[in-house]
């Protein structure tokens, strides 16, 4: 991080009504803020905000570099660095570490920074926990498009990944327009999509059903969401995704602070109620079909990766930077789980991620009847 | 309460060269022929209104006679149809969303913040229009959310959670959100529904506090002897239409409120501040 901590204020500006009432104020409490500046960009970020995002950021790397040095294939860390450090002698190892592990694990990593992402934004719009893309009908949609790819057309995987991209963008655009009424209603997006969501769950289930059993084995693999098989092709797609979809949803973010007070106190301050919602929608959108294309439908990440952020960090809604992150770590951790928990045998990482994700809502139920704060 | 930035006044100049007031009519806020409503049926049908400059206006009138709707197009909320909103002597649509929010402020009508989330970071939503992409914070911003708080009160509660305030308090923290935004003009839905007596006379002190700071104020109230209290200008509505306005003095009678509001009513001074009250008639046969 190289922003300089520009403004510490160490006390609050006296800003109490003038003839004092009562007895001598107690003295200022500590800013729950810092304001992040670096030229002509300045932040405003709670403190335990950014002290979440950085130990986050440090586990993600340290959860990538343990990925990239353990693996099926046993190679030493000293190997490993010394491949990572430019060294080719071992042909075998140097294609196990720089073709299989290092995009491996920088596709789990983006994928569920990816996922998260998106499910901060559907969640934020909707204020809805479940107003996720899994719960709406966009991720069941990607899976339409790429289940019709492998079952009725046989394509290869960078057609089906296509095919995803393109289901996921279709049920988005049917259900906004579905919902559209004068303007969309973020209950209304729910509830539509959620309707849409079964439909297509039907239809997938239809497309499974008819297939041959070599075309179900594929489907329902590519289902589950692996990164088995990942190489750098799709994760050279994925980032060029997400070099334009993340600076456009953390620029977004902004106006969706105020989109959560209600669509009139955020057009009485200047926010662009239809477009900007448009706008999330659509980065929303792509993100999730970006993930999915790459690695499938991951059970679960885009549900439970804000909702584990906004409970780290203690504030009202899932912040991006925060789910992205805690998406990232999610994705990766159960990655080093699915491979490393029957060694040989690789699972699919959204058995995993489905898992986990299962559990902790099951908690998060559990939990919250005893803490309705939560 | 500030004037609108040297850039913004030069970006104004650009482009209307010939500024020059119109002489028939020089508010800054007016609506002309507006006819606004949520279905096919209008609930304001060809009204024109102009908000005085530095008064308290209050808007008056039985319930679904369209006050709500008449302040939420003043501020853009709602399209007239046909019909003009015009700010600063310009279509309010045309004008950049930003723009508008720096010089007019709208409190809606019975606002809800998300569960959990801080006075201070309420409040601090106020700066939206000031604030852009790469300058998100500044020490404006800063100051502005402290007297903001300071003005309404709340400054001991900045670290409270909103949803565990009451009433009274929580519309204060919704008002110091609506004055961080620093605009000379405020539109307030119902600033005093839901709150006791108590509470209602707070915030319209508060008010009435704003306008002698030299800001405009618009509040849509139900309790009539606090409205004519407070107000300076009064616009009472029936039906979708004004049927009267001007200072509460002049303009309020047993008549027009009888008429109004259906209600047999005596018009007597408040033995407070001389203002016009209404006491209602008893049944008759009692």
């Amino acid at each position: 991080m190289t922003a300089d901590l520009a403004e510490l204020r160490p006390g609050r500006p006296r800003a109490r009504p003038a003839g004092g009432r009562g007895p001598a104020a107690p003295s200022p409490p500590r800013r729950r803020h810092v304001v992040l500046a670096l030229g002509p960009w300045s932040l405003r970020v709670e403190r335990r905000v950014l002290g979440v995002g950085v130990v986050l950021a440090v586990l993600v790397a340290v959860a990538m570099a343990a990925s990239t040095l353990f693996g099926d294939y046993g190679l030493a860390v000293r190997d490993v660095l010394a491949i990572l450090g430019g060294d080719e002698s071992d042909p075998r190892a140097t294609y196990f570490v720089t073709e299989q592990r290092i995009p491996r694990v920088l596709a789990g990593a983006a994928v569920g920074a990816a996922l998260a992402l998106s499910g901060a934004i559907f969640q934020n719009l909707s204020r809805n926990p479940l107003g996720s893309p899994d719960i709406i009908g966009f991720t069941v949609g990607a899976a339409s498009g790429a289940l019709a790819q492998i079952i009725l057309f046989d394509a290869a995987p960078d057609a089906v990944a296509a095919g995803a991209v393109v289901g996921g963008l279709g049920t988005a655009v049917a259900v906004y327009a579905l919902s559209w009424q004068r303007g969309v209603a973020a209950h209304r997006l729910v509830l539509v999509g959620v309707g849409v969501g079964a439909v297509l769950q039907a239809l997938n289930a239809l497309l499974v059903v008819k297939a041959s059993l070599t075309e179900a084995q594929t489907a329902a693999v590519w289902l589950a969401g692996s990164l088995n098989a990942m190489t750098w092709g799709p994760l050279l797609r994925l980032s060029a995704a997400l070099a334009v979809l993340v600076p456009a949803a953390l620029a977004l973010a902004r106006p969706l602070g105020s989109l959560v007070l209600g669509d009139d106190v955020a057009a009485a301050t200047g926010v662009r109620v239809e477009r900007c919602r448009l706008g999330l929608v659509a980065v929303g959108v792509a993100l999730v079909a970006a993930a999915v294309a790459t690695a499938g439908p991951l059970a679960f990440v885009a549900l439970a990766a804000p909702q584990i952020g906004r409970r780290l960090t203690r504030t009202p809604w899932a912040g991006p930077v925060v789910s992205a992150l805690v998406g990232a770590l999610v994705v990766v951790l159960s990655d080093l789980v699915a491979q490393r928990i029957f060694a040989p045998t690789q699972l699919p990482v959204g058995v995993v991620t489905g898992s986990l994700g299962g559990a902790y809502l099951i908690w998060l139920l559990a939990w919250q009847r005893r803490n309705p704060l939560l | 309460m500030t004037l609108p930035e040297p850039a913004d006044l030069a970006d104004l100049a650009d482009l209307a060269p010939a500024p020059a007031p119109a002489v028939d009519s020089p508010a800054r806020l007016r609506g002309r022929d507006l006819v606004v409503g949520y279905g096919d049926e209008p609930v304001i049908d060809g009204l024109s209104i102009t908000v005085p400059d530095a008064e308290l206006t209050a808007v008056v009138g039985p319930n679904a006679c369209g006050k709500s709707t008449l302040l939420r197009a003043l501020a853009r909320l709602l399209d007239p149809r046909p019909g003009l909103v015009l700010l600063d002597g310009r279509a309010i649509h045309e004008q950049p969303a930003k723009d508008v929010a720096r010089r007019l402020g709208l409190l809606p009508q019975a606002p809800t913040a998300p569960g959990g989330l801080v006075v201070e970071d309420l409040v601090a939503r106020g700066r939206y229009p000031h604030q852009g992409l790469l300058r998100q914070w500044s020490s404006g911003d800063q100051r502005a959310v402290d007297a903001a708080m300071a003005r309404a009160r709340v400054t001991d509660l900045s670290q409270r959670p909103v949803d565990q305030l009451s009433g009274g308090q929580r519309q204060r923290v919704w008002l110091a959100m609506a004055l961080a935004q620093e605009t000379d003009l405020l539109l307030l839905d119902e600033p005093t529904t839901y709150l006791d007596i108590a509470h209602q006379v707070e915030v319209l002190d508060l008010c009435e506090d704003l306008h002698r700071d030299g800001l405009t104020v618009v509040a849509v109230l139900h309790d009539l002897n606090l409205a004519f209290r407070y107000a300076t200008h009064v616009i009472v509505m029936h039906e979708g239409t004004v049927v009267a306005e001007g200072p509460p003095g002049e303009v309020v009678t047993a008549e027009l409120i009888g008429e109004v509001f259906d209600l047999p009513c005596r018009i007597v001074p408040d033995p407070e501040t001389a203002t016009p009250m209404v006491v209602p008639r008893r049944r008759a046969g009692r």
